[in-house]
């Protein structure tokens, strides 16, 4: 079976603190930790381990700047065995559609059974790009998967509803789902897995060797774009208890005790 | 005429929330534009839907086949291909679930329709529409617009972020739309459905729960939090990754894929309070979260906040209540 896997490197903002940046249009990423989506990661994995089961390939690509380069590399150290990247000035901007296009174009003339990208991305969460490209391409799509079981030229495939639902279909290869997380546990990566693969060559595509003209790329060839960012309004907010810990944990426990929280 | 179409979401015979937060939402955009709200439903006997939704729009747009059961991307792609072809709605309103992510957009693409997904707000504004999103896990709000001159734009809506406001019924009338769906065969075919399987403790009967989040690190210290809960009296739960990394079983993850609760005290412990997290804990009677970093959503949901390490606090707070109950 032959796997493509559209990945992102986004930065890690859970635990970090951010602010938005001069041109009000994004936040300070500088000094913020990059790592391989989440999502991704998990549909990395899945790929990889339908690898080891049924044999073919795993390629990787990523629509990014050559520090998307990091994330590839890791994805080869997990083991995949190509990964190339979509890198141009004219890709800026671009939205989830955009996106999708540029990545579409770059699947559009390889041989694949399989399609996977992550259900979303940390940083827009746009949560489109895998089912506008299945579109595109012209193949069925699967979204929200969290158990796959590959059979004779179709896939038995569980997409993650709401409330603990699940929703099993099945669809006929080839195709694409977007993973979520939690479908598997994501192989760890030792410093050394990276060295063994840091000489393996990635290499770029631009706009014109996908034959996208500059109106269909980046922001141009976007739906949408983003006007300004701010940060959330949250209310009223909760009431900050503060001093020592000795003195927070007194606070909680009066807090408990009158809520009904302990005895 | 100005039109408006709310794709209804329905499932196993019930019409989803984010139907009603649409329609709501959708009727004060159509009023302000002067225009009509349609709501689109597709099913099969799903007539009864169709009548509870008639006050809620200016006309239900029925379009049902016994092809149209269960929801499949296909078929509800084809079906609304036709109907928003036909109709050239202003804008089409779908939510952003499980379902509406899973054919919005292909069906945007398909149609060239310009989308914004994920939305939490909505205006209209000179002929199109301003939107607003959130990014970096909802730590960041933006004000996004359509780059493309409609005359037609597609959203897709998040489910709890508007709400139902009631207002007088409209008397919308059903209109019966043929399908035009064939036998011919499907690449993506609808099995069935399954319930996750059950946890031994259910967290929706308790009454106190302490959730832990992706801030435990590891599950080595799953029981430094067990321990307070027990403390309290309490029940263990959490958020989506503590369960992706199996550290505890899908039955105790609260939220929209997971359960919604209602206890009386929630202490929401390294949880930073993403929306598909507080979607199933808002009704709680008093929340408490604890959370290093001050800007975490999950503060502007707490009526108690403690910024702090929780691996700091946490044995602190565990031991004073063991105190304080003794004496």
């Amino acid at each position: 079976m032959n796997i493509i896997v559209c990945i992102k490197r986004v930065p890690d903002t859970a635990d970090a603190d951010i602010f938005i940046d001069k041109s009000g249009k994004d936040i300070e990423k500088s000094g913020l930790a990059f790592d391989l989506n989440e999502w991704d990661s998990y549909a990395i994995e899945e790929a990889i381990q339908l690898k080891e089961k049924l044999g073919g390939t795993v390629t990787v690509l990523s629509a990014g700047g050559e520090d998307s380069n990091e994330s590839l590399r890791k994805c080869l150290a997990m083991g995949a065995d190509d990964a190339f990247r979509l890198t141009d000035p004219a890709f800026a901007g671009a939205d989830g559609f955009a996106t999708a296009r540029i990545l579409a174009e770059a699947i559009r003339k390889r041989p694949f059974d399989l399609i996977l990208t992550g259900t979303q991305a940390e940083d827009d969460g746009y949560g489109q790009v895998g089912v506008v490209m299945a579109e595109m391409l012209g193949v069925p799509h699967v979204s929200i998967v969290n158990r796959i079981e590959v059979q004779e030229k179709k896939i038995k495939a569980h997409r993650e509803l709401e409330g603990g639902l699940e929703e099993v279909v099945e669809v006929d290869l080839p195709a694409l789902l977007t993973i979520q997380t939690g479908i598997n546990e994501p192989r760890y990566v030792s410093i050394m897995g990276i060295r063994k693969v840091a000489k393996k060559e990635i290499k770029a595509f631009g706009a014109s060797d996908l034959n996208l003209k500059p109106e269909e790329v980046g922001l141009s060839g976007s739906d949408i774009q983003l006007d300004k960012v701010f940060l959330p309004l949250v209310g009223e907010g909760a009431e900050m208890l503060e001093g020592k810990p000795e003195e927070i944990a007194q606070k909680v426990f009066d807090i408990l005790r009158d809520k009904g929280g302990v005895a | 005429m100005k039109e408006i179409i709310v794709v209804a979401e329905h499932r196993r015979g019930e019409l989803r929330d984010v139907t009603w937060e649409m329609l709501s939402r959708g009727r004060e955009l159509s009023e302000g534009l002067g225009g009509e709200l349609s709501v689109a439903l597709l099913g099969k006997d799903v007539k009864n839907l169709a009548e509870a939704l008639k006050p809620k729009a200016n006309r239900v747009l029925l379009i049902e086949d016994n092809r149209l059961e269960f929801y499949n991307s296909e078929t509800y792609e084809k079906v609304l291909t036709q109907l928003i072809t036909e109709r050239k709605p202003m804008l089409t309103m779908i939510g952003h679930t499980a379902t509406g992510m899973d054919f919005a957009p292909s069906l945007a693409a398909h149609l060239k329709i310009p989308l914004a997904t994920d939305c939490i707000g909505i205006d209209a504004k000179d002929e199109t529409f301003a939107l607003t999103r959130q990014i970096y896990g909802g730590k960041i709000n933006a004000a996004v617009s359509f780059l493309k001159k409609g005359p037609q734009y597609m959203v897709t809506l998040r489910a709890g972020a508007f709400p139902v406001i009631e207002k007088e019924p409209l008397s919308g009338e059903i209109v019966s739309v043929p399908s035009l769906l064939t036998d011919e065969g499907l690449a993506r075919r609808f099995l069935e459905y399954m319930e996750a399987a059950a946890g031994e403790v259910d967290i929706t009967q308790a009454d106190i729960l302490i959730a832990i989040g992706r801030g435990i690190k590891d599950a080595e210290n799953i029981p430094l939090v067990k321990e307070l809960a027990d403390s309290m009296g309490g029940v263990l739960a959490c958020s989506r990754p503590v369960v992706d990394k199996k550290w505890l079983p899908k039955g105790c993850q609260v939220g929209t894929s997971g359960k919604t609760v209602k206890p009386k005290i929630y202490v929401a412990i390294g949880i930073s309070g993403a929306f598909q997290h507080v979607a199933g804990m808002k009704g709680a009677g008093t929340i408490i979260a604890i959370n290093k970093d001050p800007k975490a959503p999950i503060f502007g949901v707490a009526q108690y906040g403690i910024v702090a390490d929780l691996f700091k606090i946490v044995p602190v707070i565990k031991e004073k209540i063991k105190q304080l109950k003794k004496s």
